[in-house]
């Protein structure tokens, strides 16, 4: 049977990668085999519109123990222990089906990071809805809460923070990117790069059914009218059998058995072996009659391309096939020898004793086409912010309303789905600027920070790439800790379009400025292109999951005021930038102008300094300066203590508005206590740093001097209302 | 003393439970849910999590468990059973407690840091704590909303057999303090002999000052008494 040009296309894939396909095999390529190919050549897997410009990022320094290439990244934070850490997008299957998409973009992320020896210790998401007012906003919001906290409660994983936003250029493109973060012994950590001939290749996990067949390719298309037909394309989690799986590898790591382990995520079996094959320069032969199917006269076909969940390939050492099995028999799960590695570098596949398949697996893994795509610089929007003709609006009414707005509510409608706190190490919880938890039976612990700022990218990539890297830097040192190092999942359009490839292109030289500056290296992350609907693209999303350490729990602060009396000082400087604020979006509707500067040499100055300040005990509290401005960070301050602040007039500054909105970038507020002022203010100065004093910690009331005056427990109780009224059951 | 913990395949609060008991210098052991013997204990834990998935009925299976025989007959003997959350659900389902466990009212799962008054200290349990102290304890359920008809419930009010029920900051026990819809805010309840506790808020996960306050460890205390 001769392929087809409508198959070709079916499987995602151009006829000139097909015509390359023929070149590679010398011959006609099966379905089976063209099937294979389209999982392995897709976006999802090849990243082959992405990888040139990946390679710009700065991925090493000395605590990188493995950058990315791998399941996950690996850092040392001293003494024997590791952490392991990435985040994924599940986008396109939670749109489809917002629970189970949800739920198995936990799962696969979970396994992506045990799959490598460590136990996970924490879960975060970075979650991007459509408007509100759009029909589709609430069901999906409510699938994917629910699909998050359904995996990660059961899994017995604490799901300690993340954020959520609205806007309505994912209206019909939703994101959901999840991160898991693991702990492991440094000298234990496991790889995909098979080694040895004859070894046993090992199925491990749930058995193979028809879910999710082609979902990778699936997930490098764009949507049109008929995405709904695609469910079948989106997998069904199962949380328990993931737990099994869990502890069935880490028991099973514990002894020296596992030469090479690598999870079936997405592409299933197909990529799992590939990798695992390509990496250690071999060949591998699998018998399908042997893969354990959940529903009776599966084809090759659907074996090799089924994303069914909770399954692992593992490469064991021969003679410990016995002892691992005990293992896998004692967690009631599935451990069948599919057959073995060979010298051949070659992928063959026997079905019903005939070879069903016979590829190079160089062809599929390295031969996967590359490309430099075109790219247009994007055009920058200058700062053309003119505020004269807007109507004028009382300063507690903005502040008001921004604190009840979606972007800005409290989000514990969605967080008290989620169990924060189970393993018992859960230090800080969502809601502040980073979630901290503690190393198990030590005194140490690690922050985390997932940020997004799509207004900024959208308005000008280069900065906004720039600004998310400082972001979260910022808010790993606004809660003590000193940052590591990052994942990042970037969700964009179409790569075929020049315009979107372009914001990827720029979105990524700002990150790689800002990582290469603060020291701050990408260890692990993922690309999700194609998010867009009817040929609209989102705008352009890059998320960043960052890493603190603490080596000291003495060091750990939050963002509660603690004290009547104390001040709150602003670290960086206030120049009342305005475009592409909170202010104007949520007042005015107004998206024009330009993200505010960053100048990673404040940035940087700023951040250790403060982390300097902390480390000498004289914080009490500490909040950067982010989305909203200094009121609205004030106004989080007061509302996590419930006590007041008396704010001052700023000297230099007639428009108020632009002092308290404006979000100009590197800035903390710290409370300290009076008796330290003069302290703080000599270690300020030495740095060459701005600050002044902006607020005192007072009881229940929040004001500003002569202009405003509310009760903090007013305040809380318009941040806390959105969810709840948005969610009412009717 | 000695303690068990029943460990289900998808337990996930075994080990903290650990934790706080040998933080207290229990000697505790970690029984497999596949074993047939129960090691003598002074009290059996059976802990939180989602003990064989709970796709069915939350400890429905869990209840039918090799176990679970060793569990119950040591129930009759008068051995001292604590089971929280998912433990809570899984004794009720296999008989030892009366009732039953119903979906939260609100349809969601709900964790999140609730409190809890102490309605009765005459007991094993919460002998080291003061009648009407205030806990604050973390919850995390699908199913916490406890339920049974007029006859049970009236001789678990007339004879102490509710230790803690929820209410707030101030101790206000009412529908607005009540997380789950659970019957008359209840929060916990004991068999008949009172040796036999199921609660849903997680007392284990408040036993560490670093991560949390101290609120659950009296009640490990009050087992040594």
């Amino acid at each position: 049977m001769k392929i087809n040009k409508e198959q070709i296309e079916k499987h995602g894939l151009k006829l000139e990668e097909y015509n390359k396909i023929k070149e590679l095999l010398g011959r006609e390529a099966n379905l089976l085999e063209l099937g294979i190919f389209s999982a392995m050549w897709n976006e999802h897997c090849s990243y082959k519109s992405s990888k040139i410009h990946l390679k710009k990022l700065p991925t090493k320094n000395n605590i990188v123990i493995q950058g990315p290439g791998e399941n996950a990244g690996v850092i040392d934070i001293g003494d024997d222990d590791a952490i392991i850490f990435k985040i994924e997008s599940h986008n396109h299957p939670s749109f489809i089906e917002p629970y189970q998409g949800a739920a198995t973009g936990v799962g696969g992320i979970l396994r992506d990071v045990f799959t490598m020896g460590a136990r996970p210790i924490a879960l975060m998401n970075s979650i991007h809805f459509g408007s509100p007012t759009n029909k589709n906003t609430q069901n999906l919001l409510n699938g994917v809460v629910s699909g998050i906290g359904g995996y990660g409660n059961s899994v017995g994983i604490p799901t300690v923070g993340g954020e959520t936003k609205f806007n309505s250029t994912y209206n019909e493109n939703i994101l959901v990117n999840a991160m898991a973060v693991g702990h492991a012994n440094k000298k234990k950590i496991f790889y995909s790069k098979a080694k040895g001939i004859n070894k046993p290749v090992v199925y491990v996990g749930s058995k193979t059914g028809r879910d999710g067949i082609h979902g990778a390719t699936m997930a490098s298309a764009e949507f049109d009218e008929n995405s709904e037909e695609k469910k079948p394309t989106v997998q069904v989690g199962d949380p328990f059998t993931e737990k099994l799986l869990l502890e069935a590898c880490l028991e099973l790591m514990k002894e020296n058995s596992i030469i090479s382990i690598q999870d079936m995520g997405a592409a299933g079996l197909t990529s799992s072996s590939i990798e695992m094959a390509s990496k250690g320069k071999l060949g591998i032969e699998l018998n399908l009659n042997k893969v354990p199917c959940r529903e009776n006269n599966m084809s090759p076909y659907e074996m090799m391309l089924s994303e069914s969940q909770e399954r692992m390939l593992i490469i064991l050492d021969e003679k410990k096939e016995k002892k691992a099995k005990k293992i896998f028999d004692k967690w009631d799960l599935d451990f069948v020898v599919i057959v073995k590695t060979t010298d051949t570098n070659r992928l063959v596949l026997n079905f019903d004793n005939k070879i069903v398949a016979d590829i190079p697996i160089r062809a599929l893994a390295d031969e996967a086409p590359q490309y430099d795509r075109k790219w247009n610089k994007p055009k920058i929007k200058k700062n053309n912010l003119k505020r004269d003709d807007l109507k004028k609006i009382k300063i507690e009414d903005v502040l008001i309303k921004i604190l009840s707005s979606p972007d800005h509510s409290n989000k514990s409608w969605i967080t008290d789905q989620y169990d924060q706190v189970v393993m018992c190490d859960t230090i800080q919880k969502s809601g502040g600027d980073a979630a901290v938890v503690r190393i198990h039976n030590k005194n140490k612990a690690i922050s985390i920070s997932v940020d997004s700022s799509a207004h900024y990218c959208s308005s000008d990539p280069k900065s906004g790439g720039k600004q998310i890297v400082c972001e979260n830097w910022r808010n790993l040192i606004s809660v003590g800790s000193k940052p590591l190092a990052i994942t990042n999942c970037l969700n964009f359009g179409s790569p075929e379009k020049p315009d979107v490839m372009g914001e990827f292109v720029e979105c990524i030289n700002g990150m790689k400025e800002a990582c290469e500056f603060l020291n701050f290296p990408v260890v692990s992350g993922n690309v999700s292109f194609y998010n867009e609907t009817n040929s609209k693209s989102i705008f352009p999303t890059p998320v960043i999951g960052g890493i603190g350490l603490f080596d000291n729990l003495n060091k750990i602060i939050n963002m509660k005021t603690k004290k009547v009396g104390n001040l709150i000082i602003i670290v960086g400087k206030t120049f009342g930038h305005l475009g592409q604020s909170s202010f104007m979006r949520e007042i005015y509707s107004v998206n024009e102008g330009s993200p505010p500067e960053i100048n990673l040499t404040n940035e940087k100055n700023n951040g250790q300094s403060i982390l300097n300040l902390i480390n000498l005990n004289l914080v009490a509290s500490c909040h950067d300066v982010s989305s909203g401005g200094i009121l609205i960070s004030l106004a989080e301050m007061s509302m996590a203590s419930m006590l007041g602040l008396k704010i001052l007039k700023p000297k230099k500054f007639t428009d108020l508005n632009e002092y308290f909105f404006a979000e100009d970038q590197g800035r903390y507020l710290i409370e300290i206590e009076v008796d330290n002022l003069k302290k703080v203010e000599s270690i300020l100065k030495k740095s060459n740093i701005f600050y002044e004093v902006v607020a005192e910690v007072q009881n229940d009331i929040f004001e500003l001097s002569k202009t405003f005056s509310i009760k903090t427990q007013e305040l809380y109780k318009n941040n806390n209302q959105w969810f709840k009224k948005f969610n009412a059951i009717n | 003393m000695k303690s068990s913990v029943i460990v289900f395949p998808g337990s996930n609060c075994d080990r903290d439970i650990a934790v706080a008991l040998e933080k207290l210098q229990f000697k505790n052991s970690m029984i497999w849910h596949k074993e047939n013997i129960l090691p003598k204990s002074d009290l059996i834990v059976v802990p939180g999590g989602f003990s064989y998935g709970d796709y069915l009925r939350s400890g429905a299976i869990a209840a039918k468990s090799n176990i679970l025989n060793e569990v119950i007959k040591a129930g009759e003997r008068g051995s001292l059973i604590l089971g929280i959350c998912n433990g809570f659900q899984i004794l009720i389902e296999c008989g030892l407690l009366k009732g039953a466990l119903l979906r939260n009212s609100g349809l969601k799962f709900i964790s999140k840091n609730i409190f809890i008054k102490i309605q009765s200290n005459k007991n094993k349990f919460f002998n080291k704590y003061k009648k009407n102290e205030i806990l604050e304890l973390n919850i995390a359920h699908n199913e916490g909303n406890f339920f049974t008809d007029k006859k049970h419930l009236n001789e678990l009010e007339d004879n102490d057999l509710i230790p803690i029920k929820y209410c707030d900051k101030e101790g206000n026990i009412n529908p607005k303090t009540n997380p789950n819809g659970s019957l008359n805010n209840i929060a916990g309840i004991f068999n008949k002999n009172k040796n036999i506790l199921g609660m849903m808020p997680h007392p284990e996960r408040m036993a560490d000052k670093t991560c949390s306050n101290e609120d659950g460890l009296p009640l490990f205390l009050s087992l040594m008494n």
